[in-house]
């Protein structure tokens, strides 16, 4: 087994845009989960609304880049509010249901067969990045970093979705010190209290989802822009439950919390993929085939939510006063 | 609100209920099995039975026309078949792809040729799903649908009673979980694919058909039994509130359903007799796995309803549902009532896995997961926590979701019965038969 390259692999998981992209849109559950207390099981759904909503008009009308992102925050923005108006009203598990159920429906249109023209179905969209890398900044060329290399293309996506990452936590953090963020935060603690001093709990909860669905919008794009495709089946139920074990993982009321469970989600996965892969390949275990071990990684994925959710529901950096619920 | 001064024995009860249900499988099987029979028009070329079918109805104005031989050639393999006394033929093939299937046109009956413009032999391309269709039209002016709208829209109706009967089996479940532990149960969809895999599982090591289903019922009941014993009972006690053991259920539904893919893999399988023949009554045909699932649905529902409303347990379950702290103070094992909930909700969930497997049809590791949110929409369409809202819920569900393939293409099916749910939250957000004050 090839210790240094499977180290040197889930090392560089910290830094892949994948990792970013999960950080980001567990951001966005932050907000909405962590700081408002609102259950938003459709992330997945403004992810593919970032990815789709990005993707679409680039290749229909060949629109310039920043448009096709600005054509994404809207959809993102009339989702958020169709989503909400019928639910922020009701108790947090209706939300929890009609956001997933949302995010597959959006999932379903883009995959049917009636669409394909537009939404590509189940094969989806390629070739929409152009305008992104068209905007690199770095010569073309191999960088070198310590341990790792990567072409110019790899070090622009990475530096632009790191440098999101850092500004939407920049910004997260100024806002629950904001009073707009205790308002959330009071909300939180106790809606009615809240709703006596005078504030409009409906419209800061739907404030707080548009908000948070953003991020997963933006989350969805830097996604699916490495990849040069979108697929729809990169958005399914999993995908969301996959960013809650990564919100959980890092503590859902933090705000570096979110990235550091992405990081970690994503070193573990790459850490094991590469031992029992390597130890399946070397000989050492007869007795998994190699898509069994992939499967294997996930069992565990579902088996670490319910003990992190069971035994430590604050994370790793969460503060248990902070809990949603006690 | 129900009193219950004495102490109810859940147990024996359980055993009784178990015993009915028991009974109910045991007499249905017969004719479920019966349904093996290999379909008309059975396939020549392989052996073993094939999960890829190739399929159609020949048929003409005046009705089936059998006794004609199709072939199809394709991925290195062919084979032929020949349609039956109701005009349907199937022809097994090794693997997905591409195959050229092919009408011997000498071998249709005198006067009838295929309709013009009908490629022959056509191109027959496998999707997602295990089945082909390849249809030929025979005679002049003859549309590809033939039956009338009427027809169509009665035979939507059957299938779509049928599916919402088998969603109510897993909703019903659902529904008394909620009732009793006001956990909303993410991992309900496993349990529903659990009864299909265990029998399908079963049906491949030898056992008979009934016997098969019987044990992956059973296999479900324990489930439920052994997941309310070893994780939510022990969380009840610890005190922990219902949104993480939302988030638990999701993490058990992730952990079962990649469990499941570890030891059944990726693949559709079919359970013994899922490709039926066409029942005919009057001038509707349907599937007769539609119509049995149907029926085996509906009695099992109507013994739940007895049970609840006429039993002692029955009566102790609606007591915990309405106020948990109030049945524990006249005397009723609240504990014992949740664990018996579960066992129940597993037994239905393992049932209607069972039936979705046919009527689907097809075993896969994710089966359960897609169907529920349709649950979920039953669930809640009906009012949360209602058991009987449950029920017509997911019935109007199964009708929204057969019905809507009239207008609707079917890869949008789901959307509509989804979409309805939104809907129905947005005006009547505790459900259809839901009181007003259980919403928060």
């Amino acid at each position: 087994m090839d210790f240094l390259n499977i180290f040197t692999n889930a090392l560089g998981e910290i830094v892949s845009p994948t990792t970013a992209a999960y950080a980001l849109a567990s951001l966005g559950l932050a907000v909405h989960f962590g700081f408002t207390g609102l259950l938003n099981f459709g992330q997945a759904g403004f992810m593919a609304i970032g990815a789709y909503g990005f993707a679409i008009p680039t290749l229909l009308w060949d629109v310039p880049f920043a448009v096709g992102v600005l054509i994404a925050v809207v959809g993102s923005v009339i989702f958020a509010l169709l989503l909400g108006i019928p639910t922020l009203r009701l108790r947090a598990d209706y939300l929890a249901i009609v956001t997933i159920a949302a995010a597959e429906i959006i999932r379903y249109v883009v995959t049917t067969n009636e669409l394909t023209d537009i939404t590509g179905s189940a094969n989806g969209l390629a070739a929409f990045e152009g305008g992104f890398y068209a905007m690199n900044p770095f010569p073309q060329g191999t960088y070198n970093f310590g341990l790792t290399s990567m072409n110019e293309r790899d070090l622009w996506i990475r530096v632009v979705a790191w440098t999101l990452v850092a500004l939407c936590c920049l910004l997260v953090f100024l806002l629950m010190r904001s009073p707009w963020g205790r308002i959330l935060k009071g909300i939180r603690e106790d809606e009615n209290a809240v709703r006596s001093l005078g504030k409009n709990v409906y419209s800061y909860k739907m404030q707080s989802l548009i908000f948070g669905g953003l991020l997963g919008t933006f989350a969805g794009m830097i996604f699916t822009l490495p990849r040069g495709a979108v697929q729809p089946a990169n958005y399914q139920t999993e995908l969301t439950f996959f960013l809650w074990t990564c919100l959980l993982l890092g503590g859902m009321a933090t705000v570096l919390g979110p990235v550091v469970g992405a990081m970690i989600f994503w070193v573990v996965l790459s850490l094991t993929q590469g031992l029992l892969y390597g130890a399946i390949e070397a000989g050492y275990i007869t007795f998994l085939t190699t898509t069994q071990a992939g499967q294997l990684r996930y069992i565990l994925v579902g088996v670490a939510l319910m003990l992190l959710m069971i035994f430590r529901p604050q994370g790793v950096l969460g503060n248990k006063k902070e809990l949603v619920f006690a | 609100m129900i009193a219950m001064p004495k102490l109810v024995r859940p147990l024996g009860t359980l055993l009784a209920l178990l015993a009915i249900i028991t009974g109910i499988l045991l007499s249905a099987p017969p004719s479920l099995a019966s349904t093996t029979s290999p379909a008309p028009g059975a396939t020549t070329a392989p052996a073993e039975p094939s999960p890829y079918k190739i399929g159609g109805v020949m048929r003409n104005t005046d009705g089936p026309v059998p006794g004609v031989r199709i072939t199809a050639t394709g991925e290195g393999f062919s084979g032929e078949a020949t349609t039956g006394d109701n005009g349907t033929w199937s022809i097994g093939v090794p693997v997905k792809g591409t195959y050229q299937v092919e009408v011997d046109v000498s071998t249709l009956p005198e006067g009838v040729e295929l309709a013009k413009g009908t490629p022959n032999p056509r191109e027959v391309t496998f999707t997602n799903t295990s089945n082909a269709a390849a249809v030929f039209p025979l005679g002049e002016g003859i549309v590809v649908q033939s039956a009338s709208f009427g027809e169509i829209f009665v035979e939507r109706v059957i299938a779509g009673l049928s599916f919402g009967l088998l969603l109510a089996l897993a909703s019903v479940g659902l529904s008394l979980i909620y009732g009793t532990t006001g956990l909303t149960n993410f991992a309900h969809g496993e349990m529903v694919t659990l009864g299909a895999v265990v029998m399908f599982g079963f049906s491949v090591a030898g056992f008979p058909v009934w016997l098969a289903m019987l044990l992956g019922v059973i296999f479900g009941g324990a489930f439920g039994w052994v997941q309310d014993g070893w994780l939510w009972k022990p969380l009840r006690r610890r005190g922990t509130a219902l949104i993480p053991m939302m988030i638990i259920s999701i993490g058990l539904a992730l952990a079962a359903r990649y469990t499941i893919l570890f030891f059944f893999g990726g693949a559709t399988q079919q359970l013994p007799g899922a490709s039926s023949p066409i029942v005919e009554i009057g001038v509707i045909s349907i599937s007769r796995n539609t119509l049995l699932s149907l029926i085996i649905s509906l009695v099992v529902i109507v013994l739940i309803a007895m049970l609840l409303l006429k039993t002692r347990l029955g009566k102790a379950t609606r007591a915990v549902a309405d106020n948990p702290a109030l049945a524990a103070a006249s005397g009723i094992d609240v504990d014992r009532v949740i664990r018996i909930v579960w066992t129940v909700g597993g037994v239905l969930a393992a049932l209607g896995g069972i039936l979705w497997a046919y009527y689907r049809p097809g075993v896969t590791f994710n089966m359960g997961q897609q169907i529920l949110l349709l649950v979920f929409a039953g669930v809640i369409l009906g009012g949360l926590g209602t058991v009987f809202g449950a029920l017509v819920g997911s019935v109007i569900v199964g009708l929204f979701v057969e019905l809507s393939t009239l207008w609707l293409v079917a890869d949008l099916k789901y959307v509509g019965a989804l979409l309805i749910m939104i809907v129905v939250l947005l005006f009547r957000p505790q459900g259809i038969l839901g009181r007003r004050e259980r919403v928060g």
